[in-house]
């Protein structure tokens, strides 16, 4: 579904990813892990387009997505999530998933003067549709406040259910568990599977959680400085070594030469 | 006790009614700057010669317009014009987004640059606005000069002191009322409003949904021109027309905006008033007022006046300062500059 080859992104002498190769299946749920720094977040933003990578191209099925703006992206159904949740603080939980679906009449000048009707409709239309989302998150009881009064864990719905509004191909998550309690976690884990299932939606995670990525995702794909190490299932990867050094470092073995 | 009441009306015919005139058109010009400010993320010195412009049109239209004979009767025929006004000035600035701004926003530049793009913008405006009307003092005022006129409020009431409203200053206030409920109404309630607030909240967010950039950059435009328009044209009929005021404007207008607290529309109209009052009462003359008030021996003979009318724009510039020091977000908070 996804094809990325030998993406480079430099930012002035630090390079952040650094010929990162990697594909993700059609419907697969593909976690992305690695230690800090590791450039997971970066080769993100070069898929996604918040900014295009410095070399290498990227493929969303055959057509090739390189350097594409996010609102290209999105038309062509790829979307993603942030590390930090990304929302409309002064709109309504409600409101905020309204915004998602593209190109509404509302938004056109004459359709707005000129035929209210056919708005209404619409916009009633979206708005059952993000009652659905709301149901289905389990969110219903602040569906009418503002996001910016929601806390974090509930934030991380939003984004998810934002992804919820339009048909999307491939979604990319980045770390949507941080900061979430047990309880609210299993809500998201049981969203993303069903999404999965139902509406054949691919996911790409960013995750740090080991238990949450065990229980979501195979294929799980290991970054390290910029590059792929290896790609195995959930098991495989972290029982492997050069996975367990990737992350707690060379220090562990030279120690001392480091300096501790 | 016709003491006090003397007092009351001179104070309302010389502060409370002219600074709620003054005010409106302040509060309309803020709400300009703050919408720019909110969703294209710059501060727009070329707002106070796009205000110019479209008055200007509205100018020209009106004469073409008295030129043939037609009249709104009491009300001034520039109403009939100001649609006209509007419609060329959301034209010139949409032209100026096509050919000046979407560059940089393509750049991605920095909020600075802006800032300095319109200052170029500005002196553009300024030259058209000059070469096709000139600097001059232009009259296009008609309609009915009072709605109460100082002289029949002293018969009436048979007080020494008389209320003048002037018409303009009545359909200033109706006007900017309207307008301001309209806008409200936009941004509360419609999609293309909604879009809007969620462009200015978020931009990131609002290109990874289905927010058209475009499209609410346009419409951000429009109402920026029309809003400027309005109060440009108001104004005008209040005062005078004349192309060096509207740059004048621009820093009463900036600290409206400011001392409300920039990006917010409440705050741009909470902070016209603030501004408009303080010049307005700062710069009068209390000698009359006090006359009336204090027994004849401690009348006052100077005009007790805290500062000569000349330095009425300092006024707007020590309130800036002031605000920017104490609560740089403004009183209602807006973004932080």
């Amino acid at each position: 579904m996804i094809r990325v080859e030998n993406v480079h992104k430099h930012f002035g002498g630090v390079r952040a990813v650094n010929g990162a190769t990697l594909e993700i299946a059609q419907g697969s749920i593909t976690g992305l892990i690695g230690p800090n720094g590791a450039g997971k977040t970066t080769l993100f933003n070069c898929i996604a387009g918040a900014f295009p990578p410095t070399s290498g191209r990227v493929w969303l099925g055959e057509e090739e997505i390189t350097g594409l703006t996010p609102h290209e992206l999105f038309a062509k159904g790829l979307l993603r999530t942030f590390q930090i949740a990304h929302e409309f603080s002064s709109l309504t939980v409600r409101d905020n998933l309204m915004m998602v679906p593209p190109d509404q009449s509302g938004e056109r000048l004459w359709d707005a003067w000129f035929s209210p009707r056919k708005v209404q409709a619409e916009e009633a239309a979206i708005r059952r549709k993000a009652d659905e989302v709301i149901e289905f998150l389990n969110i219903s009881h602040v569906a009418d406040e503002l996001a910016g009064n929601l806390s974090g864990g509930q934030k991380k719905l939003l984004e998810l259910g934002r992804t919820m509004m339009v048909e999307a191909k491939i979604v990319f998550l980045d770390e949507v568990g941080a900061g979430v309690n047990r309880t609210l976690l299993n809500t998201i884990g049981d969203a993303i599977i069903r999404l999965n299932k139902e509406r054949g939606y691919t996911f790409c995670m960013i995750e740090h959680d080991m238990d949450f990525i065990g229980r979501l995702c195979d294929p799980v794909i290991v970054m390290a400085e910029g590059t792929v190490l290896m790609q195995g299932t959930a098991e495989q990867v972290l029982s492997d070594e050069r996975v367990i050094e990737a992350y707690l470092g060379h220090g562990v073995k030279n120690k001392a030469e480091v300096g501790g | 006790m016709t003491d006090i009441l003397n007092a009351i009306i001179v104070f309302a015919n010389f502060v409370l009614v002219p600074g709620a005139a003054y005010g409106a058109q302040l509060a309309l010009g803020a709400l300009g700057i703050t919408l720019v400010y909110g969703v294209l993320r710059f501060s727009n010195f070329a707002h106070g010669d796009t205000m110019a412009f479209g008055a200007m049109v509205t100018v020209l239209v009106t004469w073409w317009m008295q030129g043939h004979g037609v009249s709104l009767g009491v009300l001034p025929t520039a109403l009939l014009a100001l649609p006209f006004g509007v419609a060329a000035t959301a034209l010139f600035v949409l032209a100026t987004d096509r050919v000046v701004y979407r560059f940089y926003r393509r750049q991605r530049s920095a909020p600075v640059i802006f800032v300095i793009v319109s200052v170029g913008v500005m002196f553009i405006m300024n030259g058209v606005v000059r070469f096709i009307i000139g600097p001059d003092d232009q009259d296009f005022a008609d309609g009915a000069r009072f709605i109460v006129s100082a002289r029949d409020f002293r018969d009436m009431t048979g007080l020494d002191e008389g209320l003048a409203i002037k018409s303009t200053a009545l359909l200033t206030i109706v006007v900017a009322l309207v307008v301001m409920a309209a806008l409200f109404w936009f941004l509360q309630k419609t999609r293309m409003g909604k879009a809007m607030r969620a462009y200015a909240d978020n931009e990131d967010l609002a290109l990874l949904s289905g927010v058209n950039p475009d499209r609410v950059v346009m419409v951000a435009w429009i109402l920026v021109a029309a809003l400027a328009t309005v109060a440009g044209v108001l104004y005008g009929l209040d005062k005078t027309f004349k192309p060096f005021t509207y740059f004048q404007l621009l820093l009463p207008m900036f600290a409206a905006a400011i001392v409300g607290g920039i990006g917010n529309p409440v705050g741009a109209i909470l902070g016209g008033f603030v501004i408009a009052y303080s010049e307005v009462a700062v710069t009068y003359a209390y000698k009359r007022f006090l006359g009336h008030l204090l027994p004849e021996s401690l009348a006052p003979e100077s005009l007790v006046q805290l500062l000569g009318t000349e330095y009425k724009f300092a006024v707007s510039f020590i309130i800036l300062v002031v605000v920017l020091l104490i609560r740089p977000t403004g009183i209602l908070r807006g973004k932080t500059i």
